[in-house]
Order: structure tokens, then sequence, then C-alpha cells
């Protein structure tokens, strides 16, 4: 997901810059009359617009379908087997979880919450790319389903600020076969 | 009916209130871009000078960033906006009075109380110090932010008491009628119409930012009065990412008023104009979900109003002011100084910011690169490329000495290490959100150094870049608050 919103991003970004580009190129000699050029420009605009449109709003309801699971009350991989649970609590500054071994390719709900302030539990995977997170909040628990692709330690990191101690409120999560 | 001839109206100068906010906010700015500087110095393990001072560092770099380009912003809509309605003087100094109170206080929190809870103060973090700080340096900051706050509701209010006076309401203001009804050609010219909307979503914003921090100052010091985190996190990011917005609404005037005067063709309030600042009004507001996509205790529809309004609010900014800015400067024999050239490129960083803006707006994204280094990558592509662009490019417009002055190639040097650090800066940043480093970290892990160090390199460049504006603004204001001509003409036009 990551690589795809980077690409997805450079590509825009060097679209607005091919356009600001060719202005500032075609900027040096003066158009005298200005009328018949914006009608010809209001008329690409509107094209822009369109060809805008229908880029974006189908990428905006494509990806409202299929969200990550914690939205959806259906839970989908509960189909492949009884969810293991993690319950999790913040606190100033450190993790505290119920159990922290996990079976690889099943589903696993985790419930989180704090004890004190506002965290963030971000889940890293063993390449150190974050692969799931929710807010830690006091009073709410907030769920997330997620299912372990690989094997192998997972790293834990706060992903909201809490403190002077914040960058060292890591703790992992050990993903095996049973 | 649409006009396409340019109506030339004189270069004032500006008020000695006008240049007090810009010479207050380009010695913070500069002091808050060293404190940026330092941050990303410890990151890159150049440094050590631990968490604690890292956190103060960066609570006073937040709160005093916001702050700043809000006055610069205020300053730039306000230079305009008195052209066309009857301002008040007076409200307009109390707000920078009252901004100076409110910096001293947080200055003393931090530096002094050791405060450190993030410009964000998201409660109930400000009232939970583990000892770190007392419960009086925590409500000498959020005092500080209340001050600074209501010097902006003053200073909005009396925006909308003018723009009422002079054009009969807020809606009006917008243009509504001739947005709604026939354009006969007499809307508001943009500066009164972007001036509405930062009114109107300002005021809304501020009453509920200022409500929030009355609410945990009171708990502070009546822990049973008891205040639900969830709420408190929505009124203060409703209130954050209002005002934050806000600024770049404000500086966009300096676009609208001044590359007119350079390419000698009209910016008008047609139906799309209007429609699109109609919207951005509506937008600006609902859009502040975005930030709270991993909160799955909100009801999951508000949820998705953050994600579909991201979408929608890039169209105003794309295809009206981008794309608008584009249509005048095109084939407009346009002559590049660095007023022009900072006004033009900071529509680029405008828009080219909101890009990884809305992708992150995206739930499935937001789920893995929310609170990582992704989002500050987005909001200093558009701040700083952007929003500040706005305010050097007015600064050398005040500032340029005739209308043919040419610029010295210090200058124009110092243009282009502006815009290659800042690219530079913000793509490290996105590229460390990509590769999930987390944001607001003192410490990085090994891996996440060498882009931490190559983001440090690019700051050097933009600092001694901003030296250079800052520098020949301050040596120019004695020009700044004249009237004369100062926009280069066209070509075809000044040959004739």
């Amino acid at each position: 997901m990551q690589e795809t919103a980077w690409q997805v991003s450079l590509v825009l970004m060097s679209l607005i810059t091919f356009g600001v580009i060719y202005v500032a190129i075609n900027s040096g000699k003066r158009e005298e009359d200005y009328g018949p050029l914006v009608k010809s420009a209001y008329g690409f605009r509107t094209k822009l617009f369109w060809t805008v449109a229908l880029i974006f709003f189908p990428a905006m309801i494509y990806n409202l379908v299929g969200l990550p699971l914690p939205y959806g009350e259906s839970r989908a991989d509960s189909k492949i087997g009884p969810a293991q649970v993690i319950n999790v609590i913040g606190h100033m500054w450190y993790w505290e979880m119920d159990r922290d071994q996990v079976e690889v390719g099943q589903p696993v709900e985790i419930r989180i919450t704090s004890a004190d302030v506002n965290h963030g539990f971000g889940i890293y995977d063993t390449d150190l790319h974050l692969v799931a997170q929710a807010q830690a909040m006091p009073h709410y628990t907030n769920v997330i389903y997620h299912t372990f692709k690989k094997e192998g330690t997972y790293r834990v990191l706060c992903m909201e600020y809490c403190g002077v101690a914040h960058h060292n409120m890591m703790t992992e999560i050990k993903v095996g076969k049973s | 009916m649409a006009s396409y001839t340019y109506t030339p109206v004189p270069d004032t100068g500006a008020k000695a209130g006008v240049l007090a906010y810009l010479v207050v906010s380009a010695v913070v700015l500069l002091l808050m871009m060293v404190f940026g500087l330092l941050m990303r110095l410890e990151q890159s393990q150049f440094t050590s000078i631990g968490g604690l001072w890292f956190y103060k560092i960066m609570t006073l770099h937040g709160a005093g960033m916001v702050g700043i380009v809000a006055l610069a912003g205020a300053a730039v809509m306000w230079h305009f906006l008195r052209l066309y309605v009857d301002l008040s003087n007076g409200i307009f100094m109390a707000n920078l009075a009252l901004f100076l109170i409110g910096v001293v206080m947080i200055l003393a929190s931090v530096l002094l109380g050791d405060f450190h809870a993030g410009w964000t103060f998201l409660f109930p973090l400000p009232g939970t110090s583990m000892g770190l700080w007392s419960t009086g340096a925590a409500a000498l900051f959020m005092g500080g932010l209340l001050i600074i706050g209501v010097g902006f509701v003053l200073l909005h209010l009396d925006i909308a008491r003018a723009i009422i006076t002079r054009y009969g309401g807020l809606g009006r203001g917008l243009g509504w009628p001739q947005l709604f009804g026939h354009d006969d050609g007499n809307a508001p010219p943009p500066t009164v119409v972007a001036s509405t909307m930062v009114t109107i979503v300002n005021l809304i914003g501020l009453v509920v930012g200022a409500s929030i921090l009355v609410m945990m100052l009171v708990n502070l010091y009546v822990p049973s009065f008891e205040i639900d985190p969830l709420l408190a996190k929505g009124m203060i990011y409703f209130f954050g990412h209002v005002f934050i917005n806000a600024v770049i609404y404000m500086a966009v005037i300096a676009v609208y008023e001044i590359l007119p005067r350079y390419t000698q063709r009209p910016w008008k309030s047609n139906k799309v104009f209007l429609a699109s600042w109609t919207a951005s009004t509506i937008m600006v507001m609902f859009i502040f979900p975005h930030h709270l996509l991993m909160d799955y205790a909100y009801p999951k529809w508000f949820l998705i109003v953050g994600h579909i309004i991201g979408y929608l609010n890039t169209f105003p900014i794309l295809i009206v002011t981008g794309y608008g800015a584009m249509m005048i400067v095109y084939r407009s024999g346009i002559r590049w100084d660095m007023c022009s050239r900072l006004l033009f490129v900071s529509l680029f960083g405008w828009a080219v910011g909101a890009m990884p803006a809305f992708i992150d707006g995206t739930i499935t994204v937001n789920y893995v690169m929310h609170n990582t280094l992704w989002v500050p990558g987005h909001f200093h592509t558009y701040l700083l490329l952007g929003m500040v662009a706005m305010v050097f490019g007015f600064m050398y417009y005040l500032g340029k000495p005739n209308e043919n002055a040419k610029d010295s190639p210090i200058d124009v040097a110092a243009f282009w290490a502006f815009v290659i650090g800042t690219l530079g800066f913000t793509m490290s940043f996105l590229y460390s959100g990509k590769i999930s480093v987390p944001r607001r970290y003192a410490e990085h892990l090994p891996e996440w150094v060498p882009y931490d160090r190559l983001a440090s390199y690019f700051i050097v460049l933009i600092l001694a870049a901003v030296l250079v504006f800052i520098f020949r603004f301050l040596s120019r204001l004695g020009f700044a608050s004249r009237d004369y001509q100062r926009a280069s003409l066209a070509r075809s036009l000044a040959t004739t």
C-alpha cells in the first residue's frame, strides 16, 4: 500500500510539475487578446475537470469498498477460524498486552485502549513496514482485525505523541505456527 | 458578465501595522526554521540534545509555526482587504499585541516550565505530565494559545463587521447573489470573497478551539470536571485543521492581487470562482475527520466524510485557483522577478502538496501511513513552498524599489535554493513516510537515519535562502510603506 501511495503521488506531482513548467516556458511572449485565450482555457478546464472527476470519483469509491477490517462489522477473516484476541492497554510509556504470541495465517482481534493519554498502536512487520494501526485512547476501545501473513517477530511502535519517552514505547508480537 | 479587461489599481504601500506583522513573522519564522533543523539534526544523530529538549523544541516549532503563518497570512489579507472595506487599525494592532503576549506565555511555559505536550495539546496529555512539568506550565501554554485565539477572533469579527457593512452580509461577501442568480459582474473581488470565507471558517474554528482550551484549563485545576477524550480530540482537530488551512486561504490573496498586476490580466470573481470558494468554505470545516480515521470509536459515516471531502477538496485548489494562475500567466509576457517567481511557485507548491495530502486521507492508505513522516511531508510542501512562498512574494512586492528594478543574482540564487531545498526536504519526509518512519520521534532507528541526514542538508539550503529573503525585506522596509507602481508591466505593454 505504501508503495502504491508513493507511486500515485509521484505521478500526480509530476503531472502538476509538467503543467507548471509548460506554462512558465510559454509565459514570455504576450498574447494581447485575452478573450479568445480565456475561452479556449475554459474549454480545456472543463475537460480537465471531467478527466479528474472520472479518475477521482471511482478511485474514491474503490477505496471505500474493501475498507480495512476495523470498519466492517462483518469481519471477513472470521470464516477462517475463531479470532485470537489480544487485549492491549497503552501506558506512559509501555504496552501491556495479555498475550504476545499468535499464529500465522489466523485472524487476530486486537482490542486497544489506554490507561492514561492517547497512544497509537502501530504494528511493524519484520521488514519494519507499518501493516496496521489504531489509536489507543482512554475510555474507548478501538478494535482492529489483522491476519499476520508471515512468521517472525513483529514490532509495535507508538504512533501518537505521548510524552518524553514516546519513541521508546516499543514491544513485540511473535508470530509462529501452532 | 465576465470581462477580460484589466482595470489598473494603484499599488498601495503597507501600513505600519502590516510591516510590524511582517517583521515579527520574518523573525519568528526564521527561529522556528532553526528549531526544525535542530530536530532533524537530532534524528540524524548529528547531535544528542535528548528527548526532553527535542520535544520541547517540537512543541515550540509546532505552536510557533502555526501562529506565525497565521499572523503573516493575516497581514497579507488585511493589507489588501482594506482597499475594499473599512477596517479598524486599532483591532489589527490589538491582535498583534495579544499575539506577542501569547508568544511570551508559550515560551515561558516551554523554556522555563519544561512543558512539552506538543502544540496539539491532545487531551489529557497536558494534565498528565508524569511530573515533568507543572500544572501551571500547562495552564500557561494553553492560556497563551487562548490569548492568541482571542486576538484572531477580534480581528475576524472586525473583518466580518466591515464586509457586512460594505456588502450587506457574509453571503454577499461570498458572492451568493451572483453565484445562485444572474451574474451581473458585480460580485465582490476575489480578496473580499477569500476574506469572507476565512472569516467564517476561522470564527467557527476559533470558538471551538477556545472552548476546548477553556474546558481543559478548568479540568487542570478541577479534575472532577471530566472531559470525553474523543470529543476533545475532535474539537482540537476541527480547530487545528480549520485554522492552519485558513492561513493558505489568507495568503493566496497576494496571488489574486499581485499576479494580475504583472500580467495585466484580470482575476475575476465569476461563477466558477465563487462556487469554488463557497465549496471550500464548507469543505474546510468538514475535512478534519481525516485526522481521526484511526479512531474507530467514531461513527463510520463520520470517517467516510473525511475520506470523501479529502478527495473533493482538491478540485477548487487544482481546477480553480491553481489553473486560474496558470491561465493569467500563460502567454502573458510576464516579467519574472522575485515577487512574480515566488507567487507563481507558491501555486505549484500548494497544488503539488495537496496530492500526498488527499492520498493520505484515503482510509486504506491512512491505515498504514497515519502519523508517519508522510504527514509532515505533505503539509510542509504546501505550507513552505505554498503559503510561505506567498508571504515572501508579498514581501518582495512591498520592497521592490521601482517597477524596473532588477533582482540581484544572490536573490535569484536564493529563489532556486528555496525551491530545490524545499522539494528535497519534503521529498525526504515523504519517502520516510513511505518506509513507515513514525512522526514525532526524538530518536530514529539506524535504518531511517540516511533520509534524516538528507533532509538536514536541504534545510540548511532553505535557511540560507530564507536569510537572503528576510535580509532583503528588512533592508527595504523604507520602500514598503510608500505608494508607487511596483509590479513590472507585461512585456509588450511596457514598450507601448
